[in-house]
């Protein structure tokens, strides 16, 4: 088990996808399919939807929450997000995408090394965890 | 460790002053305990971003704020959006778009913003004071408004923006402290020549290092003259909140926060990176998708163009006719300045293509572009090859003038030389 801090509650369960930079949703995903479209992101052309996605971080543009908010809409989001430094834009488009629609995208900061593999992520208020599915 | 609330947000939370201040609140709340902060503050004014349309999610927050009775509580000034209203014919987009796009913005204006259209507020005339606190979203606006203003704001997204704008309230957390502001890290220009320091094509460059290598920590630029322009450190500011997440820097004797290193760094010891003429020439080089000498067309104003880089527009075109199309985005604001002092006439007869309230690399406009787009703009060469598909060639503005007049790419290469 992995231990994470929670900044958006939800539970899911993914894939997971490192990736090796941080990302701006805006500019960074194509909100219609949830790829990755930064010509300058060393994993362009790989697909977030679904995934639990592990993030060193969001970068750039204050629209990635209104990016992955969308992204959420439209059902091509990642399933949960696990970042290594917290990042509130990223938090922000989760927590206005759960008072807009109802979906719950559990957003985490990992305390430790994050598995690979399929992942279950547990995010509640007391904390999160990170467990092999 | 719960937030503390003042009574009277606790009263917009209950919904006694209707249901969009109780939803802008929630999200206010909730963000304050994603960043760790104790309590709210009070701030001045806000600049909002989420009037650009990115697909139904926007317009939906924005509709259920609308019809909950939403209004700011403070001077509110908004980013670019999707279209340009005063030259709506230059948008291609599809008509369900555009009638989106439109609507976001409508809505933004009821909420009683200020219909400025700009991602550069801070050339407006009534702009943050020294240490004021404010809620401002627009990457390159936040860099500007902590780092050259030293008013204080947060990486605040769409959303948290016309939060805040709503309530007068943000989370007391982040670049609103003393501590969170001082530089982290040092970049020492070392060995730069004077006549690359004197040109504008390093400023964008010197911000996209800065962006790579400071990720989101605040950094404390060292070698830069004492009168650097603020349209200097407007471009610095913009290339680094798109290649990192940098919301402030300091240059050592130019910034306000920074009159001295040790000022600047509150006397930490702080690690030190050494840039080169080398490293600054890769940079340099990540900036350009193309490197034929074909060329398309050129786009500069990204952030907004100034006033005084209008001017400096029109003097470098001069009496010449650009063989491709040049585009320059602004503001309406700018725009009107422009066109009572004949500026914006001798433009247009030169056949330069101004664009307001949005920004060539966001909407389409440029339409079917045979070749590269140059630009001198970091930002714009960051994105621009996503968002629209353009490949891209990144020069100064007299690089990309003289491109422009000569039909292909024309770039100076003396200045990037060592000696």
């Amino acid at each position: 088990m992995t231990a994470a801090r929670t900044l958006v509650a939800g539970e899911a369960t993914g894939d997971v996808l490192v990736l090796d930079e941080p990302l701006s949703f805006w500019g960074g995903i194509d909100p219609g399919s949830g790829e990755i479209i930064d010509v300058h992101h060393p994993q362009r052309g790989a697909n977030v939807a679904g995934r639990v996605l592990v993030m060193p971080g969001g970068r750039g543009s204050s629209s990635s929450s209104s990016v992955f908010a969308e992204a959420i809409r439209a059902g091509t989001a990642p399933a949960a997000i696990v970042l290594l430094e917290p990042d509130p834009i990223v938090a922000l488009g989760a927590i206005v995408a759960r008072e807009l629609y109802g979906t719950q995208v559990p957003v985490v900061v990992a305390e430790a090394e994050v598995p690979i593999g399929r992942l279950v992520v547990e995010a509640g208020l007391g904390g999160a965890r990170l467990e092999p599915a | 460790m719960p937030v503390e609330l003042a009574e009277r947000d606790r009263a917009l939370l209950s919904g006694t002053h209707g249901e969009a201040s109780a939803l802008a609140m929630r999200v206010v709340l909730e963000m304050a305990e994603v960043m760790g902060a104790t309590g709210l503050i009070d701030v001045a004014s806000a600049h909002v971003d989420g009037c650009l349309y990115h697909g139904r999610a926007g317009l939906d927050f924005a509709e259920r704020l609308a019809a909950g009775g939403a209004s700011v509580s403070v001077p509110t000034t908004l980013n670019v959006a999707y279209l340009d209203l005063l030259h709506p014919e230059l948008n291609r987009g599809d008509p369900a778009t555009r009638a989106d796009a439109r609507r976001q913005m409508d809505l933004y204006v009821s909420m009683g913003c200020r219909p400025t259209w700009t991602c550069a507020p801070y050339q407006l005339p009534e702009r943050p004071a020294f240490g004021q606190h404010v809620a401002w979203a627009e990457s390159n606006a936040i860099a500007f408004c902590n780092s050259v203003l030293g008013a204080r704001t947060n990486r605040y997204g769409d959303f948290i923006d016309i939060c805040a704008a709503i309530t007068g309230r943000v989370p007391f957390a982040g670049l609103h402290r003393d501590e969170e502001r001082r530089a982290r890290l040092v970049l020492r220009l070392d060995g730069v020549p004077d006549k690359l320091i004197d040109s504008d094509a390093l400023y964008p460059v010197l911000g996209h290092v800065l962006g790579r290598e400071a990720g989101s920590a605040v950094a404390a630029i060292v070698g830069l003259p004492t009168d650097t322009s603020e349209d200097r450190l407007k471009a610095i500011g913009a290339a680094a909140a798109s290649s990192g997440s940098v919301a402030m820097f300091h240059v050592v004797g130019v910034t306000p926060e920074a009159s001295n290193l040790r000022t600047a760094t509150g006397g930490e010891p702080v690690p030190e990176v050494v840039l080169t003429m080398d490293r600054l020439r890769a940079a340099r080089e990540e900036l350009s998708t193309a490197d034929a000498d074909h060329l398309g067309a050129v786009s500069l104003g990204t952030p907004h163009a100034s006033l005084a880089e209008l001017e400096r527009l029109a003097g470098l075109l001069g009496q010449g006719r650009p063989l491709v199309p040049i585009y320059v985005n602004t503001a309406r604001d700018v725009l009107a300045e422009a066109g009572r002092g004949g500026l914006l006439a001798t433009l247009e007869a030169a056949g330069v293509q101004v664009v307001t309230d949005t920004c060539t690399y966001l909407t389409p406009i440029m339409g079917e572009v045979d070749g590269p787009v140059m630009t001198d703009s970091g930002k714009w060469a960051w994105y621009a090859p996503a968002n629209i598909g353009a490949e891209v060639v990144f020069g100064g503005m007299e690089d990309c003038v003289l491109s422009a007049l000569a039909g292909r790419v024309v770039r100076d290469e003396t200045v990037w030389s060592s000696s």
